[in-house]
């Protein structure tokens, strides 16, 4: 840390302090306060901290967290120290702590929030962007898609030597990566929903084949060598299986491009790194699981917008003994439930099930419509407890999801 | 009721488009209270591209995005004979937020473009100086009890003099003109700003939509769609300490 500025040094440990205090006071996790605290001590923090690391971003609607976890595995195979923000706390000030405890020269893998990516490229000199997916989340305080899609392709506009490894399958993704250097990975898009009309142009997209296409522009899916086939990832010639710990095909579309990249930009070999990410079993809480008051154990996932309900739900269908469905609506969860009716709940008919959360009669109200019979029952692990079957699976939104990390959370950050 | 031979069709137009905000509850809801007091019903999805039948017994039009909501404009424009005759023929219109702007006469953006609507009720939206994000209450006129509400939008409505609103604004935003209203009321046609869905959360509205269509409903036990009313309605009615306490705990988490 020799190099910082005093000034620096002074934001840093002013953050660490406010951290600290954060955490003993039980009002958060520390890593966002005590990152404000730095960049308004110190505006140009960042570009110091950043000194003699070499960064990738990832940023998407979902998956960010999971992706930037099996990218920093994948990395960690290699002579490098990796430093890593796989707990969530990915805006501006989240990153700031773990860039100053990070150990130099060495390799950063940091997750940023979609919103976040155009702000901190620069000042971190970040090398690599990995572009996953969006698709709607928060409606009420973020607005719409195409405008989230549009500052990452300005991004891209201003830096057309930046490496970019993307998903070819997703069209505001491919509109955002265009015009940089970009390596694609064609992962499937199973939710359409938000990607109806073609980013560059309006025109409604043809999707009569697996493969997006404008008739009115020609913007259309890319085409690429590096495949997700299944389990197995196609990068080429070699075909990596990928044998994940973690449950779901939308896991496997995040370790397809952390593999893409830590294979494509940093050099690391295909099957090390899809080893490295096999192991991986828990990230940030997600997967984890919490004691019930008969000793039974629940598998808690995180679910934060339809897309991401939408891929856990066909797990859920096929796999789980029960499940509940915890759904809080306050300010980091958006305040606008509605996505409730967007996703196919239907899917559960027969699954022993229970409405919870703050919002538990709006998830009431839909289960009964998709003629799922529930139990309706605030505190998700009591409603957990109240269902059969070995370990039920609890699926929240984001603020219930953090209450029960951190009241059980392990601390595998 | 029991004179209608033919299943009721619920059109759910352009669900691509005017989709984002949980519109396709508000269909879904209208087939199952059908199905459960065992008339039958069906969920007819008009995918974008695709010509609007004039055979529908509802047309439900819900919100969307600025580019979708273009491409909609552009289909209902194509479809405009169809869907009045529809409507005339019997049929109920059903517009909530962007598809609500559609039916009137046109939506001016705040760069001046006109977007042209299919004109089926004397109404002009312009947008407004910012995006009006909460919960609603409407007080609507009798016989249709309080209604909650969510609302993302934002245009400002202005109705035609010859326009009745769907109701008064007990909080929240609604139309946004200064009027205190929210919505529009005519025959068998119904625009709202209202979202959440709206129906499932308001039975009696969804039930007085289904009369329009097929008369007298036997009776429905609606205990939690109550329930869950009941709640909105207290959470978007709150003024002052318990407002401010409210908002103090929904920032947690």
């Amino acid at each position: 840390m020799s190099a910082l500025s005093a000034r620096t040094r002074v934001a840093v440990a002013a953050g660490s302090a406010t951290g600290w205090m954060s955490r003993v006071t039980g009002r958060g996790a520390g890593a966002t306060i005590s990152g404000r605290v730095i960049n308004r001590i110190s505006p140009h923090a960042l570009d110091e901290l950043a000194a003699g690391l070499r960064v990738a971003l990832v940023s998407a609607t979902n998956g960010k967290t999971t992706t930037t976890k099996l990218l920093t595995a994948a990395l960690r195979t290699g002579p490098d120290p990796v430093a890593s923000n796989h707990t969530g706390a990915n805006l501006t000030s989240g990153i700031a702590p773990v860039l100053a405890a990070a150990t130099k020269p060495g390799l950063a893998a940091l997750e940023v929030d979609e919103r976040v990516v155009a702000r901190v490229l620069d000042p971190l000199r970040a090398e690599l962007l990995v572009l996953g997916n969006l698709s709607r989340d928060q409606l009420d305080r973020y607005g719409e898609v195409h405008a989230v899609g549009a500052a990452w392709r300005k991004v891209a506009e201003a830096h057309p030597d930046l490496h970019v490894v993307a998903n070819a399958s997703d069209p505001h993704v491919v509109y955002a990566a265009q015009p940089a250097r970009t390596t694609w990975v064609r992962l499937g898009l199973q939710w359409r929903s938000d990607a109806a009309t073609c980013p560059a142009c309006g025109a409604l997209l043809d999707w009569s084949t697996d493969r997006f296409r404008c008739p009115q522009c020609g913007f259309a899916e890319p085409d690429t060598v590096n495949v997700l086939d299944g389990d197995t990832l196609v990068l080429a010639d070699t075909r990596v299986p990928l044998r994940l710990s973690l449950p779901g095909q939308w896991n496997r579309y995040n370790a397809a491009l952390a593999i893409t990249a830590a294979v494509d930009h940093f050099g690391i070999d295909p099957q090390v790194a899809a080893d490295a990410a096999a192991h991986v079993d828990t990230v940030a809480g997600r997967y984890m699981t919490v004691p019930l008051a008969d000793g039974r154990r629940a598998r808690v996932f995180l679910a934060k917008n339809p897309a991401g309900w939408s891929e856990v739900l066909h797990w859920v269908a096929g796999t789980a003994a029960s499940v509940v469905i915890a759904v809080n609506a306050r300010v980091a969860d958006g305040k606008d439930p509605s996505w409730l009716w967007d996703v196919p709940y239907e899917l559960l008919r027969g699954l022993p099930a229970a409405a919870a959360g703050d919002r538990c009669l709006d998830v009431a109200v839909r289960l009964r419509y998709a003629e799922v019979e529930h139990a309706v029952e605030p505190d998700p692990l009591r409603a957990a407890a109240a269902l059969p079957g070995d370990e039920p699976v609890l699926l929240c939104t984001y603020t219930q999801f953090s209450a029960l990390y951190r009241k059980f959370g392990d601390g595998d950050a | 009721m029991a004179t209608r031979e033919s299943a009721v069709r619920v059109g759910l137009v352009y669900p691509e488009l005017l989709g984002t905000y949980g519109d396709r509850g508000n269909a879904l809801v209208l087939v199952q209270r059908c199905r459960w007091r065992g008339i039958d019903a069906e969920l007819v999805e008009v995918a974008a591209g695709e010509p609007i039948p004039d055979s529908l017994d509802v047309y439900l039009f819900g919100g969307g995005e600025d580019d979708p909501q273009n491409m909609a404009a552009a289909g209902l424009r194509d479809s405009r004979a169809a869907i009045e005759r529809g409507w005339q023929g019997g049929g109920v219109v059903f517009a909530v937020c962007a598809g609500f702007q559609l039916i009137g006469h046109s939506y001016v953006a705040a760069d001046g473009a006109v977007l042209e609507g299919i004109g089926l009720i004397d109404a002009v939206t312009n947008a407004g100086p910012s995006r009006l994000i909460g919960e609603v209450v409407v007080d609507p006129a009798p016989p249709l009890p309080r209604l909650t509400g969510f609302e993302n939008h934002g245009g400002r409505t202005t109705l035609g003099s010859g326009v009745a609103p769907l109701g008064r604004v007990v909080s929240g935003g609604g139309n946004g003109d200064g009027s205190g209203t929210d919505g529009a009321l005519a025959e068998r046609l119904m625009g709202t700003y209202l979202h959440g869905p709206v129906l499932p959360r308001n039975p009696a509205l969804a039930d007085h939509v289904l009369r329009w269509v097929v008369g007298d409903l036997p009776p429905l036990d609606s205990t939690w769609e109550e329930r869950l009313r009941a709640e909105r309605i207290a959470a978007g009615t709150k003024t002052g300490l318990t407002k401010w306490w409210q908002d103090r705990m929904l920032a947690r988490g």
